[in-house]
Order: C-alpha cells, then sequence, then structure tokens
C-alpha cells in the first residue's frame, strides 16, 4: 500500500511535470493526499485528468461568478477549484455558484472542501445527480459510492450552507430536559459558599 | 530585564545555522530522556558464525512496544559503498510497530535489504542500513578473539563500528505515515523513532561484534568492555538529501530553532545564577573541550573552523575562570553580550549550547514545542493585500531583497531530483543540463521576483486577484505568510549562489539531531557521529544527562 506521503510527494511531482507552477503542485499534492484519506479516487482521477489534459486544452477560469458559463471546452478542475478556494471568502455573499461543465470533478472537490474549513460554513457540492456534504474540511458525506472516474460534472453547484441548527428548538428542549436528571439539587449551605457568595457586584 | 529574541536575519544566515552544535535540545538527548524508563530487551539473537541472520530489540512500556528488526548480510569488499546509490549493505534495519510476528520478520527479510526498492507496511515507522568500518570492526574482531581489548586510540580516530548511510520515516517506501502515530506522546519531539533506530542498530553492532569474536575462538575470546562501547556510537554519512528537508519545512525550521532562541533568550534573563549552575556550566565546557581536542578531520574548511572554535574558547574559558563573576546580576546575559563581541559564530554557538545544561527547568518544556502541524498553515489567506504582502517581505527578507540575481554569481546554482535514486543534487545552471526543471528551493531569488513584481500592482489589490495570472509565484507568496507567524522558518541566504556551501545546511539538521564531531568530506557531504560516550541500553534507567561531555574520545 502507497502512504499518504508518497502519494503527495508523485502527485505534487507529476503536476509539475504536466505543466503547472510549484505552488499549484504544492495544493494537488495535499488534495491528492486528501482524496485518498477520505477514500476517494485521488491518483485515478489525477492520472486520467493528465492523460486527457494531453490532447485537451480545457479552459482556465480565473475570476468566478455565480454562473460560469463555458466558451468551448471543459474548465480546468485545478484551476477552477484553485481560483474558487482563493477567492471563497467573496463568493460566499452569493450564496450560490454554479459551473457547467467541470473535467474530472473530482479534482474540484478537495478545494471546495478546504474552501469549507476557511469560511467555517458546510459546503453542499453537487456534481449532476451525485450530491457531497463538505464538513469543514474534517469529513465528506456523499449520496453515491465511489465511482471511478466522473469525466465531465456537466452541472456542478456549491451552495454556501448558513451555520444553523438541523434540528427543531422542540427537539432541542426534550434532549435539554433530559439532560438535566445528571443535575444534582444544590443546598443552601452549598449556594452560600458559591464563587461570587456574600460579595456586592455594585463595587 | 526582558532580552529580546536574537534577530533572525542574523541567526537564518547559513553561517550562522552552520556553526550550531549538539544541545540539551537535540533529538538523540530528548530520546533517551523519554525512554530511559522503558523496558530493553534482545527479543531474539539468531547470528550465525559470521555474524550473519536476524536479530530483534525492543523498547517496552505498557502496552506499547517498539522493536528494531536487523538483517545482517555477507557483503563482498567491492559491494560496499556509503553512496547512496549501493544497493547492497552489511546490516539493513527497520523499527516495527509492536512485536513483529514470524510472518512480519519473513515478509521484511525480503524488502527491507533492498532498502529504497523495497515495499514497507503501515505497521513499519523506519527504515535504514549500514557499512561497517572494516578496518575497526576486524581489529576488535581480531582482539577481542585473543582475549584482549582493541586499541582504545585507534577506536577513538573513528569512534563507531558501523556508519549508517540513511534513516527514512514518515511514509517513505510505505513506511507509517506520520498521521497515524503523531498523537503518541512517547513521540512528541522530533525524529524520536529515528533516533531509537540509530540508538538499537548501535547495540547491535557490540553484539554483532561481540558473537563473532566468540565464534571465532571460543575459549579465548573475550566481549568488549562496555566502557569502550559507551565511547563507541554510529557513524553517519550524509550528503545533499538531507538539505531541502529544512526548507521544505519552514514551520517545522521554525520550531526548531525558535525553542533554541527562547531558551537563550530565557537564561539570558536569569537574574541570580546559582552557583551550582554557574558550577555545571563550567564543568560541562571544561570537559567539552575533549569532544573539540578529538574533533578529526581532513577537510581544511573544518579544520579551521575548529581551530578557531578552540582558540575562542580557551580565551573565554580563561576569563569565564579567572575573572567572572558569577554573582552579579545577569550573569549569562553578560556573558552572551561578550562573546557577541569577542568571538567567532561557532564559539557563540557552542556556548549558547552549554549554557542550556543547568536548566532543565527551560528546556524540558520546549522540547514538545520543537514538532509542527504544518497543514494548519498550507493555505495562502487570500484576503490580504499586496500592501501587506510587500510589508513583510520588506520586514522579514530585507537582506534578501538586495541581493542581484541579474549578476551571474548569485544565480549560479540550480537543485535538482537525480533521476537514477530521486535524490536531491546541487549542479551549475551554467555548465550543466537540467534546470528547467529546477526545485523550488531557490527561495531567495524568487521572494526577490515577487517584491519586483508586487510594485507594479495596487496596493489595495487582494492576494487572490494579484495569484489569478502570478501562479508561478504562489509557492514564496505562501512562504511570506508563513514567515509573518513563524520568524524562523527562512533561511537568510541565497541557496543557488556560487558561494553557497551545501553542507553548512546539514550541519544545521544534525546538530538538532545531535551529532558530533561534523567532518565534511566535501562541499556537499560529510561523516559525522552520534550516541557517542551515550549510555548502554542496560544503563539507561540512571544515567547521567551530561554523557555528552563524559566521552573518553
Amino acid at each position: 500500500m502507497k502512504s499518504l506521503s508518497e502519494i503527495e510527494t508523485v502527485s505534487k511531482r507529476s503536476s509539475r511535470a504536466a505543466g503547472f507552477s510549484w505552488g499549484i503542485a504544492e495544493e494537488v499534492g495535499k488534495n491528492i493526499r486528501m482524496l485518498e484519506l477520505f477514500g476517494l479516487n485521488g491518483i485515478k482521477n489525477l492520472n486520467y485528468y493528465f492523460r486527457a489534459r494531453n490532447k485537451k486544452n480545457f479552459e482556465k477560469i480565473n475570476l468566478i461568478s455565480n454562473e460560469n458559463k463555458i466558451s468551448k471546452i471543459e474548465f480546468c478542475p485545478i484551476i477552477a477549484g484553485l481560483n474558487f478556494l482563493d477567492q471563497v471568502r467573496s463568493l460566499e455573499i452569493l450564496n450560490e455558484i454554479k459551473f457547467e461543465k467541470i473535467a474530472y470533478p473530482l479534482l474540484f472537490l478537495p478545494f471546495a472542501s478546504r474552501a469549507s474549513e476557511v469560511i467555517g460554513k458546510k459546503l453542499e457540492l453537487k456534481i449532476d445527480n451525485r450530491a457531497f456534504l463538505l464538513n469543514y474540511n474534517n469529513s465528506i458525506y456523499a449520496n453515491s459510492s465511489n465511482e471511478d472516474i466522473i469525466e465531465i460534472g456537466n452541472n456542478v453547484s456549491i451552495k454556501f450552507k448558513e451555520n444553523e441548527d438541523s434540528f427543531e428548538e422542540s427537539e432541542w428542549k426534550e434532549l435539554y430536559k433530559l439532560s438535566e436528571n445528571t443535575f444534582v439539587e444544590e443546598s443552601e449551605s452549598s449556594k452560600v459558599g458559591g464563587a461570587g457568595a456574600e460579595l456586592t457586584d455594585n463595587d | 530585564m526582558q532580552v529580546e529574541l536574537r534577530d533572525p536575519n542574523v541567526i537564518m544566515k547559513l553561517s550562522r545555522l552552520g556553526s550550531f552544535h549538539q544541545s540539551k535540545l537535540s533529538f538523540l538527548r530528548s530520546f533517551l530522556k523519554e525512554f530511559k524508563d522503558w523496558e530493553y530487551k534482545r527479543d531474539l539473537f539468531n547470528l550465525d558464525e559470521f555474524g550473519y541472520g536476524t536479530v530483534v530489540y525492543s523498547f517496552t512500556k505498557n502496552d506499547r512496544v517498539y522493536s528494531l528488526i536487523c538483517f545482517a548480510n555477507k557483503l563482498e569488499k567491492d559491494e560496499r559503498s556509503d553512496r547512496v546509490i549501493a544497493t547492497k549493505w552489511d546490516a539493513a534495519f527497520t523499527l516495527h510497530d509492536g512485536v513483529p510476528t514470524k510472518k512480519d520478520i519473513e515478509r521484511l527479510k525480503n524488502e527491507v535489504p533492498k532498502q529504497e526498492v523495497g515495499r514497507l507496511s503501515y505497521k513499519e515507522l523506519t527504515l535504514s542500513r549500514a557499512n561497517k568500518s572494516v578496518r575497526i570492526f576486524n581489529h576488535v574482531v581480531e582482539s577481542l578473539s585473543n582475549g584482549i581489548q582493541p586499541d582504545i586510540n585507534l577506536l577513538s580516530k573513528v569512534g563507531y563500528l558501523y556508519r549508517t548511510t540513511a534513516v527514512y520515516g514518515s511514509g517513505k517506501f510505505g513506511l507509517a505515515d506520520r498521521f497515524r502515530i503523531k498523537n503518541r506522546e512517547e513521540i512528541y519531539g522530533p525524529f524520536r523513532l529515528e533516533m531509537m533506530l540509530v540508538y538499537l542498530v548501535r547495540q547491535f553492532t557490540f553484539d554483532q561484534v561481540n558473537h563473532v569474536a566468540k565464534n571465532k575462538n571460543p575459549k579465548k575470546a573475550v566481549n568488549l568492555d562496555p566502557e569502550i562501547c559507551k565511547n563507541l556510537g554510529i557513524g553517519n554519512s550524509t550528503g545533499l538529501g538531507m538539505a531541502p528537508f529544512i526548507v521544505n519545512h519552514p514551520t517545522l525550521l521554525n520550531n526548531w530553532i525558535y525553542a533554541r532562541e527562547t531558551a537563550l533568550k530565557k537564561i539570558r534573563e536569569i537574574k541570580n545564577i546559582k552557583t551550582e549552575d554557574s558550577d555545571l556550566f563550567k564543568i560541562c565546557l571544561k570537559k567539552s573541550i575533549k569532544n573539540i581536542t578529538s574533533w578529526n578531520t581532513e577537510s581544511e574548511y573544518q579544520q579551521n573552523k575548529i581551530k578557531a572554535l578552540l582558540n575562542d574558547l580557551n580565551i573565554f574559558i580563561n576569563i569565564i575562570e579567572k575573572k567572572f563573576d558569577f554573582s552579579k546580576e545577569f550573569a549569562f546575559n553578560e556573558i552572551y553580550l561578550w562573546l557577541e563581541k569577542n568571538s567567532g559564530e561557532e564559539c557563540i554557538e557552542y556556548v549558547v549550547s552549554m549554557m542550556m545544561e543547568p536548566y532543565d527547568n527551560i528546556i524540558n518544556p520546549l522540547i514538545n514545542t520543537m514538532s509542527s502541524e504544518e497543514e494548519k498553515y498550507f493555505n495562502i489567506p487570500t484576503n490580504r493585500t499586496i500592501l501587506e504582502l510587500k510589508n513583510i517581505l520588506e520586514d522579514k527578507y530585507s537582506k534578501i531583497l538586495n541581493i542581484d540575481f541579474l549578476k551571474k554569481e548569485n544565480n549560479q546554482n540550480f537543485w535538482f531530483i537525480s533521476k537514477n535514486k530521486e535524490e536531491p543534487r546541487l549542479a551549475d545552471r551554467f555548465i550543466e543540463n537540467g534546470s528547467e526543471l529546477e526545485q523550488p528551493l531557490a527561495i531567495a531569488r524568487d521572494i526577490k521576483k515577487l517584491y519586483d513584481l508586487l510594485s507594479k500592482f495596487k496596493n489595495s489589490l487582494t492576494i487572490d486577484r494579484f495569484l489569478v495570472n502570478n501562479s508561478d509565484l504562489r509557492h514564496v507568496v505562501r512562504r511570506a505568510f508563513i514567515i509573518e507567524k513563524f520568524p524562523y522558518s527562512e533561511i537568510q541566504d541565497n541557496l543557488i549562489g556560487q558561494s553557497i556551501v551545501p553542507i553548512d545546511m546539514l550541519r544545521l539538521k544534525l546538530s538538532f539531531f545531535g551529532a558530533l564531531k561534523f567532518d565534511p568530506r566535501s562541499d556537499k557531504w560529510l561523516r559525522i557521529c552520534m550516541f557517542q560516550g551515550a549510555p548502554l541500553p542496560e544503563q539507561l534507567k540512571n544515567y547521567d544527562d551530561h554523557w555528552v561531555y563524559n566521552s573518553l574520545n
């Protein structure tokens, strides 16, 4: 079995060899390591992407907006992902970002996962009918099994999830009430001796 | 009184970093301290009469076991090479996580001797190989088998029976990734398992030499005197493979240097020095001179450094002995300021190391701060502005920005990875091919390029916008934001200049390992000795922490 360290190093070097700058290659190395750690096919997708890149000049998107449409060829997942990560602080006010056609979109995913950590919000990434919930770069929840290769994501969208409870207030109260059963009724003498007792706070 | 941390523009110059010496912070010393109360055992000793076969040693505490598995093989004379391009060695080793099963040993027997072309598993933590110093090893076998101890003078000239030529860890060749083990308290300090491997290999060399001598002459042979063993270490040949590490791990480098600088600052801030502490400082200082006078090297470069060090130290010791009053306030601060004024870099850093000796209370808490969670600082804060980035560059790289990279001598060399062994190398870009495949280690040049380019952009522009069309400088933008938080994360020198001395980079790293007797064999590789004078495993439970200065050599 290859170690994650080997995976990162080889991904970084191969990205440089494929023509990316060292700075971008470092990002790709970290990303492929992350995909493999989360059980997603990083190495396979990167390999297929590089093979395709030899034949196709994928479109590079620089400034990301809420609707991103290609002019001819699919977006390069690495440049799209990198700029999404770099620009995410100014993008989050848009609530949702859509991309038309990203090549090998699994390579876009780790950039979005890291962006989730940067802004402190969960992101919902949809690649056609596949959905991924990116949890602050700590974990990824997916609705589909780990397929080998997704060559093109025809409709890719990212929603910024607000930091809101996933439950009703009544559900919280019910559980809180149950948790109170671990508390002990305090005696009068205990109350008298508690922090701040016998002092005036108007001093 | 508050003392400032030393200026990174001075401390992070290569000539200064290349003058560092071992100290109480060094990893081999902190390893011994951590593992002194672990149970040491020789679990398997299966060598033939010539010393070939398998040996297993272990350290155990509670449920945790680390096992060193050694494979000793026959090596023909013409097969023995210390160079990284070698494919066979006298012995090969791996540190296994837990107790190896027979199946594990069988698996490892096929892989470990192959080193870089073998495959290890997540159950293995470190990997290494070593060659005999044949002249010394044979002399010891010959002597012991005749019932006499070997010539100590001959041994002291070399200082070891075996030399390792590489010690690998952290996921190389399938070894366990650091994330699997990083939360174990006993390995909070950097390179602790690499140190364990080297330490146990040292014990293997003694056990093997005794075994071979005994088999040669069972009736007459004696064991190597433990006192002689103690004064033998493990040699190491180190080349450029180690150099890029300190550039590629900026926050780790910072944490090593920051620990050292914090220690010095705290010691200089001590108002009243206790007599027992000043006495210990003086004792260590005087005893340590032996380590310098027995420092053999044919390198003229190093000989000159040793000569200057010895000269400076003699003057310093004379003053300390005859004129200096330790009862005055902030005595160590006064000593430090005197050194800055009167001594060379080797001597300053030597005495800085010595100043740490009395202060466990200062040093011990710093040891666990010397690792780094590098991932935390990888993302670039792209919401920052060009002005902020420019300010960082002007503040943190002021000397670097003065270098003229249009001059050939400042752009002479390039770092690359060799195809045959995947090892870092340095070459002249105007003579050799391959500079288009240069590694991102020309930090000074690229920082200067970044700074020049930034002046063409609006100060208020944010970094995300700047990076859109300037991704070729992304790696140094990242570094600039790292150095903002970690002042000692960057070597303040030009690593591609004509006058670079790469062994200064090796020396820096090896000093933190705790190596002694740096012996440069060229400007690109050197030999060192580790654990010379260290307690033997069976002596660990009750050993003198200042063993470094008690060596007979």
